[in-house]
């Protein structure tokens, strides 16, 4: 019984259930992580000399005596990095020769480009709407570098550069390609010997070639197959060139989904009448192309990568930007650090969608 | 189009209804679209091309081709034709897919392997070296590695020395060889001759086991077949020693193995690009095979290299081999990147004969032939491994 008003010990009996002493944990993890057996606790301290060796000077180099913001000059005074050759270009770098005071424009583009991705990411939101949504999203960004209407002055497509190009390259060669690769790969597996064989062909003949052969088509051989007078911009020959390249690796990786359908799913949609077209259309694209997506990502990151390519023939990509930058003598000589910038921006986009893939492919159980 | 309905042959069928003649009707349709567009671009080059003078066809390989080429496995001048300037530029990429396959699948192997060890570092490290690599696009590896190369390393004077006779410079890596002497073509033909035995051998110990059940030690006998038969040839033919060491000699080295810069910054790239993707094909063939495979091989007294050999590497393998074959493809095309670092190799050597004889068609025909006979082959591997290797299943 107690007083009222005076405090009562509500609190349980004072037996703390005491979290275990993380110095321990960590003992006891190094222990079976690191040094489990003699074999292993040699490897580790070869590898952590290793480390020693090389991470606290490429630090000093990159981090601690490095220039980030001044002129070349000091630059090549000081012992470590010289990462002003990035900040003090950024604008040529990102956006190329597109004139100065217009580049929010390339810019704004690339921010409805992420928003969408972003957008994109979330599972709930897949429906058809999302299909309205991007080719809405794709013309206004087309409408934003091409301009000439709305009151934007027109920008001519000779100065779309940097990465805007790469990624319009990437995109829109996705976009394009991938309707393509699903018709050659439903081709693929026609009973038609015809067409089978034209599918055949033409994927086997594709991915058997480096892209650099199809580009160098597009540059010197597609002016001669068009009629006198008929030009085709140089980008847009490109763009031809990475669609038809990509659509054959699509097709590919389509075909993989369709051979996985069991035949009782063809047999189903023809004993309920369905012909040809809505067969595919209704009951087998629907669950192929469920189960490629997450290899179809794996596509598009190579697509991304593999527009860094253009370089050959001249266009002025992100990477060639770089190299032009880094052609000016100003600047000549931290080509390391230009390089390394240029690195991490394809690593973190790369990076982020090959996780991406990883988490949907767990996700969707395939 | 549509299957093969079974019709009962009373009930007449209109021809657009029944499904063969609808076949045919639409694989007509489809051969003439690409009939008219190929001969419709076909008509179009042959006005371009008649409106330019330009001559078609391969008449131009015989013509003098008037370039030099930097580097080249067989002597070439500028007074030789563009046929024999192609052909070098072929052997340049044999030889850079070559050491950069050997080299990629052994880094790839260490790598892979690396990543399941269970030694938390080590895996990690191997992780971050997959996923880095694989990211960043060949190109700008390539880029990357050649500026290393050029702006980074001191010239020749202040060379590099990490070990005797071996120097890095912004001119290329030199290492010393051995002196020329006709006891290291002894030496070769030794190792031609112990391969041939040694497949000889093995097939004669598969057998022998096959029949009686007696093992023979295959491995051991034939690595030391492999490396004492070369080494007695050596021997007999008079155990040379002298070494061809290089030494700086006005603005650069003289004598030695010499790699270019362009050629260490091809090789580089490729490889540690490749290794990459290698590295995950053989992480998750190794991990294809269950536990249980190891266990039951143990449980059958095999000893732990018989249970690697017969057991874990055999399943192993066919997971691994069909895409470390495309990634050697891959490697193979790849290496056409070459043309952007100034390599000369055969889309390099062909984009110049582009430029200096205007035969654009034939030179990206030929491109395109060479790399398709490339994959051609290797698939015609891929289909006969498949076979040998395929599951025999009741």
């Amino acid at each position: 019984m107690t007083a009222p008003g005076s405090p009562t010990p509500a609190a349980p009996p004072k037996e703390e259930v005491r979290a275990p002493v993380p110095r321990i944990e960590v003992l006891r993890w190094m222990r079976e992580n690191l040094f489990n057996g003699w074999y292993n606790s040699i490897l580790t301290v070869v590898t952590l000399y290793g480390l020693w060796k090389v991470v606290p000077p490429l630090i000093r180099w990159a981090f601690m005596n490095s220039c980030w913001v001044t002129t070349a000059e000091e630059c090549r005074k000081a012992t470590g990095a010289c990462w002003s050759v990035v900040t003090s270009n950024i604008r040529f770098i990102v956006f190329g020769f597109y004139p100065h005071d217009q580049q929010w424009r390339p810019l704004v583009a690339m921010l409805m480009l992420v928003a969408m991705l972003f957008y994109t990411r979330d599972r709930r939101h897949w429906k058809r709407s999302l299909v309205y949504m991007w080719i809405a999203a794709l013309v206004i960004m087309g409408v934003l570098m091409k301009g000439g209407v709305l009151g934007l002055p027109s920008v001519d497509t000779t100065q779309w550069s940097g990465l805007p190009l790469t990624l319009l390259l990437s995109v829109f060669g996705m976009v394009a390609a991938y309707p393509l690769g699903v018709l050659l790969a439903l081709a693929r597996r026609s009973r038609l010997p015809a067409v089978k064989s034209l599918a055949v062909a033409y994927i086997e003949m594709i991915r058997g070639v480096p892209l650099i052969s199809l580009l160098f088509m597009s540059s010197v051989m597609f002016p001669l197959f068009l009629p006198e007078g008929v030009t085709i911009n140089k980008i847009l020959r490109a763009q031809v060139a990475i669609i038809l390249f990509t659509a054959a690796y699509i097709a590919e990786v389509v075909r993989g989904g369709l051979q996985a359908i069991p035949r009782g799913q063809y047999e189903a949609a023809e004993s309920l009448g369905l012909n040809y077209y809505l067969t595919m259309r209704l009951v087998i694209l629907p669950q192929a192309l469920k189960i490629v997506i997450p290899p179809t990502v794996g596509i598009l990151i190579s697509a991304f990568k593999d527009t860094s390519l253009v370089v050959i023939i001249a266009l002025y990509d992100v990477l060639n930007t770089t190299k032009s930058v880094l052609s000016n003598p100003q600047w000549m000589g931290f080509s390391t650090e230009a390089y390394i910038f240029l690195a991490l921006v394809y690593f973190v986009c790369c990076y982020a969608m090959s996780n991406y893939s990883r988490r949907l492919e767990q996700e969707l159980g395939t | 189009m549509e299957r093969d309905a079974t019709i009962p042959p009373q009930i007449a069928v209109p021809f657009w209804n029944d499904p063969a003649k609808r076949a045919i009707v639409f694989q007509a349709v489809v051969l003439a679209l690409v009939l008219g567009l190929g001969y419709y671009l076909f008509s179009n080059t042959q006005a371009n091309l008649q409106r330019q003078n330009i001559a078609t066809g391969f008449g131009f390989l015989s013509r003098e081709s008037g370039f030099e080429i930097g580097e080249s496995v067989i002597p070439y001048s500028a007074a030789d034709t563009y046929g024999k300037a192609l052909l070098v530029g072929v052997l340049n990429t044999l030889k850079v897919s070559f050491i950069g396959i050997i080299i990629t699948v052994v880094l790839g192997t260490i790598v892979g392997i690396a990543r399941l060890s269970t030694n938390w570092l080590v895996s990690r490290l191997a992780g971050w070296y997959i996923e880095v690599l694989q990211d960043i696009p060949v190109l700008l590896q390539l880029f990357f590695w050649y500026a290393i190369f050029y702006e980074t390393l001191p010239s020749p004077r202040q060379a590099l020395n990490p070990m005797w006779g071996v120097f890095l410079s912004n001119r290329g890596l030199y290492m010393p060889i051995p002196e020329a002497h006709p006891a290291y073509r002894y030496a070769a033909l030794a190792f031609v001759a112990a391969c041939v035995l040694v497949y000889f051998l093995r097939r004669w110990a598969r057998r022998r086991q096959e029949q009686t059940g007696q093992p023979f030690p295959t491995v051991r006998v034939g690595l030391a077949l492999l490396v004492g038969m070369p080494v007695a040839a050596w021997g007999l033919g008079g155990a040379p020693t002298a070494m061809s060491v290089p030494h700086l000699s006005g603005f650069n080295f003289k004598g030695g193995m010499s790699f270019s810069p362009e050629l260490g910054a091809l090789m580089l790239g490729l490889i540690l690009y490749t290794s990459a993707f290698v590295a995950e094909i053989v992480r998750a063939g190794i991990q294809s095979v269950s536990h249980g495979q190891t266990e039951a091989a143990m449980s059958l007294g095999l000893t732990t290299t018989q249970t690697l050999n017969l057991v874990i590497l055999p399943q192993a393998l066919r997971v691994i081999v069909p895409p470390l074959t495309s990634q050697m493809l891959n490697l193979t095309k790849n290496s056409s990147l070459a043309v952007a670092i100034g390599y000369p190799d055969f889309v390099s050597v062909a984009n110049t004969t582009i430029n200096q004889t205007g035969q654009a068609i034939e030179g990206v025909a030929l491109i395109m032939a060479v790399y398709l006979c490339f994959s051609l082959s290797t698939s015609v591997f891929m289909n006969w491994y498949n076979r040998r290797i395929a599951l025999v299943e009741r």
